[in-house]
C-alpha cells in the first residue's frame, strides 16, 4: 500500500473544470456559429480562426516570454475569448484588425490584471469596442447574408436592421427572418433562434443561470414597450423588434454571462442585467450609436464589484427586518 | 417531494454495502476506550489498573453538563491508563482493557424481545439516558440529555429523526432500519415523552425506499408518527437543512434548533435510547459501515466500541492494495487517517477507503468567479470570497460576512471547478474568529 494521503475533508470532489465550463460554453455556441458560417461564408470562417488563434497566441506568448510564468492556453479560456470576439464582428473585416483586436483582448484586458478570474472588462467586448473607436468604418460595413458566401473582403454589404432604424425605416426583413438570423449584424448576433437554442443548452447543463439574460432580455422588452407605447411616431420600433436585431440576445446570452465579469449571486445579477438593459436602450433610442450593448456590459463590468460588495446573496435562516 | 431549498449538490450515491446484513464484529484482544467520545468536557475515570469489568460497567463519569458517561464495551481486565490516537490525530486519554470472554453486567437486558411500553416521567427518561451515557451518534456526538433539555423559555414542538444519511457510502442507519424498524419506532416515542411533544417526523432520503416502506407500516400502529420521505440531494442531513425540509422553519444565524420548535436525533441515537431506557444498556456497540470501491468484504458492522478500527477492517478483507485515503466517516465531512491502529468510538459512523488516483487532490487554479460555490452552499454563504479574507486574515470581515455560520459540508471545495480549498481556508477563518469570539465574551 502506498502512503497514506491525508487532508482535511472533503475527500471527493465532483470532477468539474475550468475547460469543461468552457467546453459546455463552445458547445452552447455551435448553433449561432454554424449559423455564420453559413449566411456569412468564407469571412466567417477567416475571422473567427484568425481571432481564435490570435488570442491563444497571444495569451502563450505573454505567460511564455513576458510574465515567465505557468501556461493556461489549455483552459479554453483565450479560444473561448477568440471565438466570442469574432463573433461580434462584421465578417468582411481585414486579418490584421482582428489580430490587432485579439491582442487588446488578451494583451490588454485579460493578462495584464493576472489571467483567468482577474479581468474586470470582458476581453471579448474590450477587443471589440476597441475596433469600434480605432475602425470605424470597417467596424460598421456589415455584409449581407449570403448563403455560404465565398467573398470575404469583397463581400456585399448593406445597413443592419437596427442602422436601418436610425437612418430611415424601409428594407427591414420580417420577424421570421429576424429571428432565425437571415439578416445583417455580426457573425454571431444575427440568429436569434440559434442564440436561444445556445441560451437553453447552458441553462440545462447549469452553466449560466436564468437570472441575467432574463433580466437584460425582459427590461429591454419593458423599456422599449414603454417608449413605443408612448410616442410611436418617435419611437418606431416595438418591443419584439429591439429583441430580435443587433447584438442584443448574443449580449445577454454569451457576453454579459461571462463568469468574471458579472456579480456571484442572484439577486445582484438582476441589478446588472436590469441596468445593462436599460443602457442598451438609451444608446439605441437616444444615442448617435444604432447598438449600445457592448458598451452597456463593459460599463456594468465596472459597476460589478461594486454589486457584490453590497449585494449579498441570502443567508440561511435570514430574518426579514 | 421536500428538501431544503438553498444550494445542495448531488454527489455519486455509491452506496455499496447497503442492504448487507448487520453483522457482529468480533470482539478485540484489547479494547481501547477513549475517556472522551462526546462534545464537552472528557469524563473521569472511576475505575484503577487491575479492576475486573463487565460489559455495561461505568468507567468514567461525565465531567460536567455537556459531557458523557463512559461504559465498558467488554469484560476483562484494565490494563493500562494511557492515552490514544484519535481520528483528528491528537492524543487523547484512554483505558486499556485486555477482554476475557464477554460477561455482561446482570441489569441489561439481553433479550431481542420488543419492549413497547414506557411509564418513566420525562425527567426519569432523561436520567435514564444521562446514566447511558448516550450521544448524537451521527458524528456530531453532541450529549443527547443536554439537547433534550433545552435552556429556560425555549420549548421544543416537534421531534425530528434524521435518518438521511446523505453522506455516500454510507449505510449503518439505512440498516438499522431495515432490521429494527419497531425498535427505533419505540425509541422516537420515549424521546417524544422526554421532549413533552406529541408529534414526530422520521425524515428520509428518497434513495432508501425500502427503508422507508418499512417505517411507514411499522409506524402504523404508533401515535404521531411520521414518516417523511425527503429528495435525495447533500447535505439533507444536516440538522438546519433536515428542518427546513421537514417543517420548513430556517434556525436564524447562531441559534438553536429549539428556537424554531425543533429537535433533532439521529435514527442511531434513537435506537440507542431504546435500547437503554427498556433494555437497561448503556451505549456501547454501534454500527459502523467498512466500505470502498476495493473492500474485498463491505458491509454493516455491529462493532463494541473500543475495538482498533485494523480488527474490523481485517474481518472485512484487509485493507486495499490501492488505498490512498482512509478516511473515519463519509467523504465529505469525515477525517482522512493516518493509521488504523485507533478505536472506533461513539461517533465512528463508517471506515471508508478511497483509491489513490480518487483521493488526490488536484492543483488548485485561480477563482474564476462561476459562484458555483455561492449557488450550492446551503448556508447562502460566500465561499470564495470567505478564502480570499482568510488569506488576507480580514477576520472582522470573516465575521461580518457570517462565516460562523458555515456547518463545514463541504461543498464549496467539492463544487470548484478551479479546485481551490475553499473549505480548508474557511476552517481557518472560523477557528480564528471564533477564538476572537470568546475572547471578547470572556473580557465582559
Amino acid at each position: 500500500m502506498a502512503k497514506l494521503i491525508i487532508s482535511p475533508s472533503p475527500h471527493v470532489h465532483s470532477g468539474d473544470s475550468i475547460s469543461n465550463k468552457m467546453i459546455g460554453v463552445f458547445i452552447a455556441l455551435i448553433p449561432a456559429y454554424a449559423v455564420g458560417l453559413y449566411f456569412f461564408g468564407l469571412g466567417a470562417l477567416i475571422i473567427s480562426i484568425t481571432a481564435m488563434l490570435s488570442c491563444v497566441a497571444f495569451e502563450y506568448l505573454i505567460q511564455k516570454f513576458l510574465l515567465k510564468g505557468s501556461l493556461t492556453i489549455f483552459d479554453g479560456s483565450a479560444l473561448l475569448t477568440g471565438l466570442l470576439l469574432a463573433m461580434n464582428l462584421p465578417t468582411n473585416i481585414p486579418v490584421w484588425m482582428v489580430v490587432a483586436g485579439s491582442l487588446v483582448a488578451i494583451g490588454i484586458a485579460k493578462m495584464p490584471f493576472g489571467g483567468v478570474g482577474n479581468n474586470p472588462f470582458n476581453p471579448a467586448l474590450v477587443g471589440r469596442v476597441f475596433m469600434l473607436i480605432s475602425f470605424p468604418a470597417a467596424m460598421t460595413t456589415w455584409p449581407v447574408p449570403v448563403p455560404l458566401n465565398m467573398h470575404y473582403l469583397d463581400a456585399v454589404t448593406a445597413a443592419t436592421p437596427l442602422a436601418i432604424l436610425k437612418g430611415q425605416f424601409s428594407n427591414i426583413p420580417d420577424i421570421w427572418n429576424l429571428f432565425i438570423g437571415h439578416k445583417g449584424g455580426s457573425m454571431g448576433e444575427v440568429s436569434v433562434l440559434a442564440l436561444l437554442i445556445g441560451m437553453v443548452y447552458m441553462l440545462i447543463r447549469k452553466i449560466i443561470s436564468w437570472h441575467i439574460p432574463v433580466s437584460i432580455i425582459v427590461t429591454v422588452f419593458v423599456f422599449t414597450a414603454i417608449l413605443h407605447w408612448a410616442n410611436p411616431n418617435a419611437f418606431i420600433a416595438t418591443p419584439l423588434f429591439h429583441l430580435l436585431t443587433g447584438g442584443l440576445m448574443l449580449g445577454a446570452v454569451f457576453m454579459a454571462t461571462d463568469y468574471v465579469t458579472s456579480p456571484m449571486n442572484p439577486r445582484g445579477m438582476l441589478i446588472y442585467g436590469v441596468g445593462i438593459g436599460i443602457i442598451t436602450v438609451v444608446i439605441r433610442v437616444f444615442g448617435s450609436y444604432p447598438e449600445g450593448i457592448s458598451f452597456a456590459i463593459l460599463i456594468l463590468n465596472g459597476v460589478t464589484p461594486l454589486i457584490n460588495k453590497f449585494v449579498k446573496p441570502k443567508r440561511f435562516g435570514e430574518v426579514k427586518k | 417531494m421536500k428538501r431544503f431549498k438553498m444550494g445542495g449538490v448531488h454527489p455519486k450515491e455509491n452506496k455499496l454495502s447497503a442492504h448487507r446484513q448487520i453483522q457482529e464484529a468480533r470482539l478485540p484482544k484489547q479494547a481501547v476506550i477513549p475517556l472522551g467520545q462526546s462534545l464537552g468536557a472528557p469524563g473521569q475515570l472511576v475505575v484503577a489498573i487491575g479492576d475486573k469489568l463487565k460489559v455495561g460497567q461505568l468507567i468514567a463519569k461525565a465531567g460536567g453538563f455537556v459531557s458523557a458517561n463512559i461504559h465498558s464495551p467488554v469484560s476483562g481486565t484494565v490494563s493500562q491508563l494511557g492515552t490514544t490516537v484519535d481520528a483528528s490525530g491528537y492524543s487523547v486519554p484512554a483505558v486499556y482493557i485486555d477482554v476475557e470472554g464477554d460477561e455482561w453486567i446482570e441489569t441489561i437486558d439481553r433479550t431481542n424481545e420488543i419492549k413497547r411500553e414506557c411509564n418513566l416521567s420525562p425527567e426519569e427518561i432523561i436520567k435514564t439516558i444521562t446514566e447511558a451515557g448516550i450521544v448524537g451518534m451521527g458524528g456530531a456526538t453532541f450529549p443527547t440529555h443536554v439537547k433534550l433539555s433545552p435552556p429556560p423559555g425555549k420549548k421544543a414542538e416537534v421531534l425530528i429523526i434524521n435518518a438521511v444519511e446523505c453522506e455516500p457510502y454510507l449505510t449503518c442507519d439505512h440498516q438499522l432500519m431495515l432490521e429494527k424498524p419497531e425498535e427505533i419506532l419505540v425509541g422516537v416515542t420515549i424521546l417524544m415523552k422526554a421532549a413533552r411533544v406529541t408529534k414526530a417526523y422520521i425524515g428520509i432520503e428518497n434513495n432508501k425506499k425500502d427503508a422507508i416502506e418499512l417505517m411507514k407500516q411499522a409506524a402504523k400502529s404508533f401515535n404521531g408518527i411520521e414518516i417523511v420521505p425527503l429528495r435525495v440531494q447533500y447535505p439533507q442531513g444536516g440538522e438546519k437543512q433536515l428542518i427546513d425540509a421537514v417543517i420548513g422553519r430556517q434556525i436564524p444565524s447562531g441559534a438553536l434548533p429549539v428556537e424554531v420548535g425543533a429537535i433533532v436525533q439521529n435514527v442511531a441515537t434513537t435506537f440507542a435510547v431504546y435500547e437503554a431506557v427498556q433494555k437497561h444498556k448503556p451505549l456501547i456497540d454501534r454500527i459502523v459501515t467498512v466500505t470502498g470501491k476495493s473492500v474485498k468484504s463491505h458491509g454493516n458492522y455491529l462493532v463494541r466500541l473500543g475495538t482498533p478500527m485494523s480488527a474490523v477492517v481485517e474481518q472485512a478483507g484487509g485493507v486495499p492494495e490501492d488505498t490512498g485515503k482512509i478516511v473515519a466517516g463519509g467523504p465529505m465531512m469525515g477525517k482522512a487517517l493516518k493509521t488504523l491502529e485507533i478505536p472506533v468510538v461513539k461517533g465512528t459512523a463508517g471506515i471508508l477507503f478511497i483509491p489513490t488516483f480518487e483521493a488526490a487532490r488536484k492543483n488548485m487554479n485561480n477563482c474564476i468567479r462561476c459562484a458555483k460555490c455561492v449557488v450550492d452552499c446551503p448556508m447562502g454563504l460566500e465561499p470564495f470570497l470567505l478564502m480570499s479574507q482568510s488569506e488576507r486574515s480580514m477576520w472582522t470581515e470573516m465575521e461580518n460576512d457570517k462565516v460562523m455560520d458555515c456547518i463545514e459540508c463541504g461543498i464549496c471545495s467539492y463544487t470548484c471547478p478551479s479546485n481551490r480549498p475553499l473549505l480548508d481556508y474557511i476552517r481557518l477563518g472560523k477557528t480564528t474568529v471564533g477564538k476572537i469570539i470568546r475572547n471578547k465574551q470572556a473580557k465582559k
